[in-house]
This record gives structure tokens, sequence and C-alpha cells, in this order.
């Protein structure tokens, strides 16, 4: 078990001061001018050297997205533009960061942005999170009173923090809609090429992280690639904050090395599965874009990018969603379908129109009104859906349907059999009126 | 997608208070010269919050004035975001989420209080002081189910504490946002099970614990 002092976010649980004063007592802000002192190239080398992977989902090498940026332009400014629209069914744990332990973010902006030649960050946070918004806008507060940012600061880089919000659109955590969003247009993800790397914000270059992957940056920097790097199976480095929901006893925000075991994990720090291991139906690991794995492949399986893939779904942004066996799964599955056919933007045809139409088969399954070749078609609209859209949110849409139907047709068959059962006797009734 | 359209009633104009107007100068210094539609997003939402929470035609065309931007931009957008209501809305707009993660852990009774309590969805109870919407994940989903009520999360409810806070709300009693069932913030429940070389089990016995700071203010802005 990760011990305490290898944790990175000491005030995960906002039993601590979340403010300056607290946040230097437990290390943030510190010697950070001595990081900036040993230079851009440093800094990209070491987090390369880290092995730290992406925290919003996609698991993109962070240094490696870093050394992406052109070099600095005086006539065009480059932007750092920190993705906090954290809206992802079953993940809540930038959350914590931004009220919890504000300043290593903020701290990480401006380490972040040094690195990629950034003159700016925008830190863009879901509209719902008013709380939380006003909580990181008073540690960005703080940080520019004590000169730690701002145009003249004692690091010697001048460089800004600016805190935006969003109003309720789940496409905006897609970085080329948050852009859009952030420059005051409705979210509709963009075609790449070209990459926000050389035309983002503004038409600008510009880097989008996650929250965790920005928040993590200086402590690994100060503590070295080497430890960040100690932790976890190759390739799959680090620790990692980890949303457990759904049927455990004490669903929680915990963070632990990578790759821990799926059963450690949830014994550990989530009081077990309720009902007992034998009670576990299914579990999906990475928040609701990813295929759900049923009990016995996950139960032993280390949680990280590789593991996860091998078994056709992923760790995405780690919020380990956990159905037992009173779960419908057809339902649990069938709402996140009703999310996707809610949030999606409309651009694409194929999601447009294909999110609705898998909705409404769902619902049918749901009840078990449809008929079994059904089942096929919906495979096959769903894989029509994957990949013929800008965005991934198409993709996202189709896999929780495709886990449901690799793993649990059986479920689903019986459910149409006991409705047309039921219907085969209601018709008797009719006829013998 | 959703769609949404703007209310039939409509209030004849729209004006932002002279705090609110200096505030949206503030938001629009924050982006480069030239880029203040960025700043439509927050004027929107200023704008709502002052109108008792929702949106008026009126409200958006000022909006896109002050921003400089054609009418149907700012309309597009108010339109597209759905935290932007277009028609009124209850004095404590009840915010219910359904998804998965909330409706493994109990949503439906929540929603089942709502309709019991409230009514139909989108319905302004006749003493004006609530309405509810079932919305898509707010990111709480260690602490489901939970509801957002007007600015403020509460969570870990049950049907009881759910039906409880409403009638603390209806009579203006003091409500306790967050977590409903005795937890600090989204740790487990009844000892910590990480950090407690910093916090003890408990959270509020380590060398590091602040309780003054660890207490959750209303809201920390104000």
């Amino acid at each position: 078990m990760l011990q305490d002092k290898d944790r990175i976010f000491q005030n995960l649980y906002g039993y601590g001061d979340w403010g300056l004063a607290g946040a230097k007592k437990r290390g943030a802000w510190d010697n950070t001018k001595g990081l900036i002192e040993k230079g851009k190239d440093w800094i990209i080398s070491e987090m390369k050297a880290s092995g730290l992977r992406g925290r919003g989902g996609a698991g993109f090498p962070t240094g490696l997205k870093w050394s992406f940026m052109p070099k600095p332009d005086p006539a065009r400014p480059s932007y750092l533009v920190v993705n906090a629209d954290e809206s992802e069914p079953g993940t809540c744990k930038d959350r914590e960061i931004l009220r919890n332990d504000p300043h290593l973010l903020v701290e990480g902006c401006l380490v972040a942005g040094f690195a990629m030649g950034a003159s700016a960050a925008y830190i863009y946070v879901r509209g719902e999170f008013i709380w939380e918004r006003e909580r990181l806008q008073a540690a960005v507060d703080q940080a520019y009173d004590a000169k730690l940012i701002g145009k003249d600061n004692v690091h010697g880089y001048p460089f800004d923090v600016i805190v935006h919000h969003g109003a309720g659109a789940y496409i905006c955590g897609e970085e080329t809609a948050l852009l859009e969003s952030l420059e005051g247009k409705k979210g509709m993800p963009r075609l790449k090429p070209p990459f926000p790397a050389n035309m983002g914000l503004y038409g600008c270059p510009t880097t989008v992280n996650n929250v965790e992957s920005i928040a993590v940056a200086p402590t690994i920097l100060r503590r070295s690639a080497a430890w960040f790097a100690s932790f976890g199976a190759k390739n799959n480095a680090g620790t990692k904050l980890f949303s457990i929901s759904g049927h455990v006893n004490k669903p929680c925000n915990v963070e632990e090395a990578m790759s821990i075991p799926f059963r450690e994990l949830i014994d550990k720090h989530a009081g077990g599965v309720r009902g007992g291991w034998d009670n576990l139906l299914a579990v999906i690991p990475g928040g609701s874009s990813v295929r759900c794995v049923p009990a016995h492949q996950i139960i032993d399986t280390p949680m990280d990018f590789d593991s996860l893939s091998a078994l056709k779904s992923g760790l995405g942004t780690a919020a380990v969603i956990v159905m037992d066996k009173s779960t419908d799964i057809i339902r649990a599955i069938a709402r996140l379908s009703h999310f996707y056919k809610h949030e999606s933007c409309g651009q694409c045809t194929p999601c447009r129109e294909g999110t609705g139409w898998m909705y409404r088969i769902m619902q049918r399954m749901v009840e078990g009104r449809a008929q079994k070749s059904e089942i096929d078609l919906l495979f096959d609209v769903s894989k029509q859906i994957e990949g013929h859209t800008i965005c991934a949110l198409g993709d996202a849409a189709a896999w929780p349907i495709q886990g449901l139907i690799n793993h649990f047709r059986p479920v689903i068959e019986a459910r149409i059999d006991s409705y047309t059962a039921r219907a085969d006797k209601d018709a008797v009734k009719v006829a013998a009126q | 997608m959703s769609a949404r359209r703007l209310a039939e009633q409509q209030p004849d104009s729209f004006e932002f208070t002279p705090e609110n107007k200096a505030w949206l100068d503030r938001q629009i210094a924050k982006y480069p010269p030239g880029r203040q539609a960025s700043a439509v997003i927050p004027a929107l939402w200023q704008a709502q919050k002052q109108h008792d929470y929702w949106l008026p035609q009126k409200a958006i065309e000022k909006v896109a004035d002050l921003l400089g931007m054609p009418y149907i931009r700012v309309l597009e957008v108010a339109t597209f975001y759905t935290m932007f209501n277009l028609e009124p809305v209850g004095k404590f707009f009840v915010q219910v989420c359904g998804t998965t993660p909330c409706m493994l852990r109990g949503s439906d009774a929540i929603i089942e209080v709502c309709q019991k309590r409230i009514g139909e969805q989108r319905h302004v109870t006749a003493d004006g002081l609530f309405s509810w919407l079932e919305v898509e994940c707010l990111g709480a989903c260690c602490n489901a189910p939970m509801v957002q009520i007007n600015d403020d999360y509460y969570e870990d409810l049950t049907a009881e504490s759910f039906a409880k806070l409403l009638d603390d709300l209806a009579a203006g009693r003091p409500t306790h946002v967050g977590p409903q069932n005795g937890r600090n913030r989204s740790e487990p429940l009844g000892g910590l099970t990480a950090l407690t070389e910093f916090y003890g089990a408990d959270g509020k016995s380590g060398p590091l614990s602040d309780p003054a700071a660890a207490a959750q203010p209303a809201h920390p802005g104000k």
C-alpha cells in the first residue's frame, strides 16, 4: 500500500488548511524558483522520465505533450489551458484538488507554463462547481498577493493564471470544444489538424492538460522522476487518484499507486463490495466512457492503463463504478445512453442521431420489448457511430453498449424472453374475452 | 442534444445592477484585448443570478450589446449550455443528479420525493419556492446520491434526509451544505484509510489537522 509520505495530495479530504500557509506546510511552493532555474529542457525531460501519462482519460504522456509546443514567438503568445471541466460520470477527483489542494494546481500551472513557454494559464472549471471555483480563485488571489505568480513575481517568469468557467456542457471536456467555449462560442469540437499545439486558444499555440496532470508536476520535479516512476507497473507509472463509487460499503476518493489490484483497492479503502465479493456483478473501471468488465475478469486485475486495455476496457479517469448483483445492468447502461444523448453537441450526424437511436433501443431493452435480432442491430449501429465523428463522444457513447452486449447478452435475451412470455399470456386473455 | 426554447412570457427590459456591471468589466479585463466574447458565459451567468435564476431574452441581448457580439451568437450560447434556465424556476431550484453512479446509490428515491413534494419537472410550486429537474452527472459521484440546490451541493442523501432538507429550506431554517451523513468531503465514512499520519484516523487529531480551515463555509468567495 502507498505510504502517506508518498501521497502527493496530502489534503485530499480537506481536513487541513487549503490556503497558502497550509499548502506551504505540506511542501507546495517549496523552491519553485530552483525548479524553474533548471530550465525548460530539464523540466520536460524529467516529466518524460517520470512516465506520467495524462490523467484526463486518454493517458497520453504528459512530458511528450509539453514538448510539442513550438518555440516562443513574441508576436504570438502561447497558452496553457487546464481542463477542470470534470463531468465524466463516476469521476470526482479534480473537485477535491480544486477545493482542498488548489495551490498544487496553481504552482503546477506556473511550472508547466514555464516549461512550454506559455504566458498565461486559463483554468476552465465546470459551471456547476461554483464553490470549488470560488475556492480556486481565492488560492489564485493568494498566489498573486504573495507575488508567486503575476507580471512581476519572485520566480522571475511573468505568468498569469485566470479562472474561467463553463455552464453545464459535458462536451466542453473535449479539448477543442473547451477552447471554443473559452472563446465564447458553443462548445463544438474542432476538426484536427491543426492541433491545439499549433492553433489553439485565440489561434495561438496551446496545450490542454487535466487538473491532476498539472497538479502532480511540481511534486514530481521536487522529488525526482525516479521516485514517481517507482510506483506502478512499467509504462503505467506513478500514483493516481481513484474515485470509487457505486455498490461499495464506503465510496471514496483515494490516492493509490498505479497498478494496485482491484480487490486490494476496494478492500483497503472502500470497505469492500456491498454484500461481499461473491455479490459483485460488474465494474466500469474508468468513467462511463469505457466498457464494463464482469466480476471474474476484474477482481485480480491491476488498475492501470495497459491491464485494463487488455480487457478491452480502460483506466480512463480511474473512476471506478462498482455494481453488485442487485443492479439492473441493462438499465445502468441505458442511463448512460441517455447521458450521451443529452450531451451530444449535435455537430456530427452519426452522434446526434445515433445517440438518440441507441438510447431508444436501450429503453426497450430495459423492458425487454425488443427482438433478439435487435441486439445485433444495436451492436452494428454502435460500430457505425464509433470512429465516425469529429470527437470521441461518439466512441464514448458506443463503448458502454458494446461492453454490455459482449458480456451480458444472456441477460438481455432473458429480459426479452420474459417480456415475450408475459405478452403471450396477455394475448391469450384478450382472445378468451 | 436537448431542445431548448426561450420562455413565452418575457419581461420588457433587463439592466445589470451597477455592481454587476462593474463585476462584468473586471471579467472582460481578464481576457486579451478584442477577446471580450470570452466573458459571455460568466456574463450570462451573472445575469441569470441577478434575474431570479433564469435568463430572459432581454438579458441575452444586453450581454450581446455589452460584449459587441451579434444577438444570435449569444442566443446560441444561452440555448447550448444547460445551466442557463430559459424559463422561471423556483426560489430553490433543485437539480437532481440521475446519472448511473447516483442511480446505483438511490437517486430514484430522491426523484420520488421531488415528484411527491414538488410535482412534475420544471413545474414551479404555487408558493414559488420549489422547482426541480433531473440533470446529468454533477461530478460528486463518491457522495451519491446528491442534488444541487441553487449554488450548493447537498450530498450523501437519503429520501428522509432530503425530505427534511426541503422542509428546512421551505421554513427558512439554516441547512448544512455538503455531505448529510457526517462526512467532511469524499473520504471513506467512519475513519480514514489514507493520510492518517497527517490527520489521524478521525481527520481531526493529526499534526496537520486544522478544524477551522476544514469547516466548509457556505461560500468561500463571499
